[in-house]
């Protein structure tokens, strides 16, 4: 049976570039799958954009494409982002640069179209907590959960590198596979495994031990050295999971029964906007080194989709102060109590953290007063002389919060466009 | 005993609502845990950091049990005053759950 081998090089923004690098040279991947975009990430990229209209996609992408696309393209890997954030043509035309830079002829698509605040009813209630949409605070982007549909249009142009802003995450996978395999995306079974096989895939190391680790109980090898999960999946939908020999982690049926479970409220009804996922009879198997999974059920794909709308919720402080040594969390909790005193009326937490000889008080606060915030940094500095005995280590962070609030789209409201981005300097 | 001694746990959350997934190390003890670890036991467990309903799901071919833990109250990542925001750690605190019952790792040799 034809099967095609799928790798994830990167499962949030932060994500380390070595596991990846080591995926392209020596995984032998058809495609690598780089998910580096949370739920908030656009919202803050929104307002880069908002500042400057050549920013607002993810601010790593010119370093981590540094070194991923050499060995991509020396590879023949076909990779597929989400960095494009908030702004998906600009980081397009970005790694047009760069690939012309290196000599490579790789060919750049871009999927747009999920941004849907000029779409989107304002009006309409949250489902997070019922209250209309343009109460929460001034919005600043509303983008809607685009599906695999949206980038298998990208990847029928031929192209080697696709760059999203946001789509579903698992639909990064289930589009290649199903582009590589030739699933009819209205087959419920193959779009169901592959959706799977992408749900455990897109935390990259969540899959292979990097979030897993308990001394005495849960032991991982060689942490430091990590490796990525690939999965090589067959027409049939089943996958095979692995990581490659020499890496650090662990893959078994443990750290993937985790994953699997990861996130999902509602174990017969995942939904995606390219199926509802049934994961009840889901198997996970140890076989020969990796870990077989088969099983994944579902349900024809919702009429709607979902929408994440990101407002200013002003900003969040946070100020720390320690106290340690005999009688420290009683000196903790009366300066928590002193800057609660002197700081009357405001909303804040207090809290204790840490042991009894070794501990931090914590103050934090949400406001969009400006002066609120300096009050109570100013107030948890001057503990210092003003405080308990002992008091050290003050720090005080103040940044600005973007709320994430949840709403639905009619699928037909949802316009996907791709774009093939050419060379700059290429002659009309 | 703590149900760390024999299960493990991961946490995912979606805006206000957090997952808790429990797996015991060995698999024939997951008629234990399904007795022992129960919605209600983690509700009155969890109290202070989840004010909502927890529902349980039984995945028998996983040996999982999956907790759905509704208003959490230091939830909604972006906008919690928690420092942790996404109330990853839930999952250690639940492992702290007594286990009130006689356990032996491995069966008696006959002597």
């Amino acid at each position: 049976m034809q099967t095609t081998r799928i790798g994830c090089g990167a499962g949030f923004a932060g994500d380390r570039i070595e596991p990846a690098e080591d995926l392209l040279r020596r995984a032998g991947l058809a495609d690598l799958v780089l998910e580096c975009l949370g739920e908030r990430t656009i919202a803050l990229a929104q307002l880069r954009r908002l500042a400057d209209h050549t920013a607002g996609y993810d601010h790593r992408l010119p370093a981590r494409f540094a070194r991923l696309l050499p060995p991509a393209v020396e590879h023949g890997v076909r990779v597929l982002t989400n960095m494009g954030a908030a702004n998906p043509l600009a980081a397009g035309r970005v790694t047009r640069a760069l690939l012309d830079r290196i000599g490579a002829r790789a060919a750049v698509a871009v999927v747009t179209g999920d941004d849907v605040l000029a779409e989107i009813d304002l009006d309409a209630p949250a489902w997070e907590n019922g209250i209309p949409l343009r109460e929460h605070g001034e919005i600043v982007s509303a983008n809607a959960y685009l599906g695999a549909d949206a980038i298998a249009m990208a990847l029928e142009t031929g192209a080697d590198v696709v760059i999203t802003g946001r789509v579903a995450d698992p639909s990064l996978f289930l589009a290649p596979l199903a582009h590589r395999l030739g699933w009819d995306p209205g087959d419920v079974a193959t779009t169901a495994a592959g959706t799977l096989v992408g749900h455990l895939l897109e935390c990259a190391g969540q899959l292979t031990g990097g979030y897993f680790a308990d001394p005495g109980y849960q032991d991982v090898p060689d942490l430091a050295h990590l490796g990525f999960p690939f999965a090589d999946v067959a027409a049939d939908g089943t996958a095979e999971l692995g990581k490659l020999a020499g890496t650090g982690g662990v893959l078994s049926r443990a750290t993937v029964r985790e994953q699997l479970l990861y996130e999902i409220t509602d174990p017969a009804a995942y939904r995606t906007p390219d199926v509802v996922l049934d994961v009840r009879a889901v198997t996970v198997d140890e076989h020969r080194g990796g870990v077989r999974v088969a099983g994944a059920r579902g349900a024809p794909r919702p009429d709607r989709l979902k929408v994440s709308v990101g407002y200013r919720a002003g900003k969040k402080i946070e100020a720390e102060i320690s106290y340690v040594g005999p009688n420290a969390a009683a000196r903790a909790a009366l300066a928590g109590e002193i800057v609660t005193t002197r700081l009357s009326g405001r909303p804040l937490r207090a809290e204790v953290l840490g042991g009894e000889t070794d501990c931090r008080l914590r103050v934090a606060a949400i406001s969009r007063d400006d002066a609120v915030l300096d009050a109570i940094g100013d107030e948890v500095e001057s503990l210092y002389t003003n405080g308990p005995a002992g008091g050290g280590g003050v720090r005080v962070h103040i940044g600005e919060v973007l709320g994430i609030a949840s709403t639905l789209i009619p699928r037909d409201l949802v316009r996907p466009v791709v774009t093939v981005v050419e060379a700059a300097d290429a002659a009309p | 005993m703590l149900l760390h001694d024999l299960a493990h746990c991961r946490a995912g959350d979606k805006g206000n609502v957090a997952t808790l997934s429990v797996f015991p190390y060995e698999e024939h003890l997951f008629p234990l845990l399904s007795r022992e670890v129960t919605a209600e036991r983690v509700r009155e467990h969890l109290a202070e950091f989840v004010a909502g309903e927890v529902v349980r799901h039984e995945l028998p071919l996983l040996s999982a049990l999956h907790f759905v833990c509704h208003q959490v109250v230091d939830g909604g990542v972006t906008t919690s005053l928690a420092l942790d925001t996404h109330g990853k750690s839930l999952s250690s605190r639940l492992l702290s759950l007594p286990i009130d019952v006689a356990w032996t790792p491995l069966p008696r040799a006959a002597t």
